[in-house]
């Protein structure tokens, strides 16, 4: 029955999922196992998506019955048991640019991959960016862009981080539409990733995983 | 007798649409040489588009968006507000940079009239956008899943009575409006009872706003038409002669929104096509009735949901390809030009968007592999495009210069390529946009 849960969610087949997940509950089994499977089926989506089977429609629908999945699960839920993880990301869309869907798409992909993401929205001043990485000492943070003013707000944030006298403690990964190498270098950037994929294998090179 | 619009066939719609193109009529060009120019770059740019022989030179036609406020030291602020400074920054930019055409000046649209109907779908610079920085849409859902049967049944009344108190913070009250189609006899229920909404305080003073709103756009469209009229008197062609946007996008870009439309993809297939096929005619509509106006063929077209990777392959040709084509031919039936615009990526499209009658359409590309996109579609359109934003905003001016001399290299053989960027030009250094221009002038002649 485990198997099924996380074949169906994988195939996307919202009903059968969760009517598996449904039954799953009033046989009393426990909510964790269930979210369990569901994160199971996760990853299963999140390398479809890498290997080009799935594309952002398929990422943004499994997200879809997870919603469900966890309204479901959620009340009957105890204490929220931690989750072993690869490292932490801080990651925002740049001031001045309300665009979130690139963003979105890398904040799923590291989720599936292990990674505790803290996802600061659209239009992040750089101030904002400098306060998380002192106060949680995140390692890893992640820039996204997809209007060229971004290439000036990428290289301000950066800047501000280097003046906090933060700057050797975190590596900073650039994204967005508009986005190259040399933009990464403009903004003086570690990294820049052409997609979500290579943001993921950035992320685990910088936790040496 | 002249035929009625109806009774032309297509290729005759499309004459005379190119007939007014060519030689608009009533204008006093500043010069001989002025008339001169202004014919020369439409052949330039029909040559290019109807693949039917090489122009003189490689065309160039840059899409810009606030970069003539930027070129003159204002802010998209400083033009959205101040008509007189939009006039000026288009005109003095224009002017000084000598392309092949021009997109108008309607890019910068009058943000007091959105500050009156307290506009929520977008937010504008002085307004939840810097100064400094263009309009940006604010992503949501306008249209809820479960309101599509109100769309398909009366497209009209849907926006008037739905979509407009949700994209209009102030026109809440038109929601009470009644269907139009219902006023069709004297009898009272036929009649009076729909003028009653008319009589409601809250209606009213919606109306006002309404007036107010219609005030200011005509303080601004004046201007917008001085522009295109000097510009036009000092030879300098619109590119521009009308809009509209492929029926999968309308739904996904503003009224469901980018999640919503893709989860409806889903859940609920069969309502979303019917939607999409609803739109279509619409959409020919509005852009073959602009050209017309315009007296201009070329109708744009920019595309955002069917890019690679935003759909997979048997998703674009169920959801996105079909009625697009439809709107293609739509459009050719009508006379027009059609000129969708790719942003981001289309390289897993190529061979789909093939299927098109041959000379009839402009395919434009943002970051497209332009190798890929002559090879493909070289026979059958003209394509454009793609001189890359982060070289002109970022690059030296030999960078912009090595890579303009790259794309026409590769695009320019034979003819049916048009210069253009890929992502929209805003605040751009003067230098580098002439570097481009000149060198397209001058590496691009056909010899």
């Amino acid at each position: 029955m485990a198997e099924n849960l996380v074949n169906t969610l994988a195939d996307l087949k919202e009903k059968e999922t969760l009517k598996i997940v449904e039954d799953r509950l009033n046989a009393g089994e426990d909510p964790m196992a269930i979210l369990n499977d569901a994160r199971k089926a996760l990853e299963t989506v999140g390398n479809r998506f890498a290997d080009g089977t799935y594309f952002i429609p398929d990422l943004v629908y499994s997200g879809e019955i997870l919603k469900a999945i966890t309204d479901m699960v959620k009340p009957k839920m105890g204490k929220e048991v931690e989750v072993k993880r690869l490292g932490k990301v801080v990651i925002g869309t740049v001031a001045g640019d309300i665009h979130d869907i690139g963003k979105d798409i890398v904040v799923f992909m590291l989720d599936v991959n292990g990674f505790e993401v803290t996802d600061l929205g659209v239009d992040v001043p750089a101030e904002k960016f400098v306060e998380v990485i002192k106060e949680s000492g995140v390692p890893i943070v992640g820039l996204s862009g997809f209007l060229t003013l971004a290439y000036d707000s990428m290289k301000d944030t950066v800047e501000a981080i280097n003046k906090a006298g933060l700057r050797d403690k975190v590596n900073i990964m650039i994204g967005g539409g508009q986005i190259t190498e040399e933009v990464m270098k403009f903004t003086g950037a570690d990294a820049y990733g052409k997609d979500a994929m290579t943001g993921v294998a950035l992320a685990k090179k910088w936790v040496g995983a | 007798m002249e035929k009625k619009w109806g009774e032309l066939t297509p290729d005759e719609k499309k004459q005379d649409l190119i007939n007014k193109w060519v030689s608009p009529e009533g204008v006093e060009y500043n010069s001989p040489e002025a008339e001169k120019l202004y014919k020369e770059r439409v052949t330039r740019l029909l040559d290019a588009v109807e693949l039917k022989k090489e122009p003189d030179r490689v065309p160039i036609v840059p899409m810009l968006g606030f970069y003539p406020a930027h070129y003159c030291g204002y802010t998209p602020y400083d033009v959205m507000y101040d008509y007189d400074k939009l006039l000026e920054t288009f005109e003095k930019c224009y002017m000084e940079m000598q392309v092949d055409a021009h997109g108008g000046a309607v890019v910068s649209p009058p943000g007091r009239m959105f500050d009156i109907l307290d506009y929520k779908l977008y937010s504008w610079p002085g307004h939840g956008v810097a100064k400094e920085h263009s309009y940006q849409c604010n992503e949501g859902e306008y249209m809820m899943a479960d309101e599509y049967d109100a769309l398909i049944q009366d497209p009209t009344l849907f926006f008037l009575t739905t979509y407009y108190p949700r994209i209009f913070g102030k026109l809440g009250a038109l929601g009470a409006f009644p269907p139009i189609t219902n006023n069709q006899e004297m009898y009272g229920g036929f009649s009076a009872v729909n003028f009653l909404p008319f009589g409601v305080p809250d209606v009213q003073e919606a109306f006002k706003l309404l007036f107010e709103a219609g005030a200011e756009a005509l303080k601004w469209i004046e201007p917008v038409g001085i522009f295109a009229a000097k510009m036009t008197a000092a030879g300098l062609p619109t590119f521009f002669g009308g809009g509209c946007k492929v029926p999968y996008d309308i739904i996904g870009d503003t009224m469901r929104g980018s999640r919503g439309i893709m989860v409806d993809m889903y859940r609920q297939p069969d309502k979303l096509l019917e939607a999409i096929e609803t739109m279509t005619p619409i959409a020919v509509k509005m852009g073959a009735s602009n050209a017309r106006a315009n007296n201009c063929p070329v109708v744009f077209i920019p595309l955002h949901k069917g890019a690679d990777g935003f759909l997979s392959d048997e998703q674009f040709k169920k959801f996105y390809w079909p009625n697009f084509k439809k709107l293609l031919l739509g459009l050719i039936d009508e006379g027009c030009i059609p000129f969708p615009w790719a942003e981001g990526g289309y390289n897993s499209r190529l061979e789909v968007i093939r299927d098109i009658p041959k000379g009839k359409v402009i395919w434009g590309f943002d970051l497209t592999d332009m190798a890929k996109a002559k090879e493909i579609l070289g026979d059958v359109c003209c394509i454009t495009g793609n001189m890359p934003i982060d070289v002109l905003t970022l690059g030296t001016k030999q960078q912009v210069e090595d890579r303009t001399k790259k794309l026409i290299d590769t695009c320019g053989k034979g003819g049916g390529y048009i210069m253009m960027n890929g992502a929209v030009i805003e605040n751009v250094s003067p230098t580098n946009i002439q570097a481009w221009i000149d060198t397209t002038k001058e590496y691009g002649v056909y010899k």
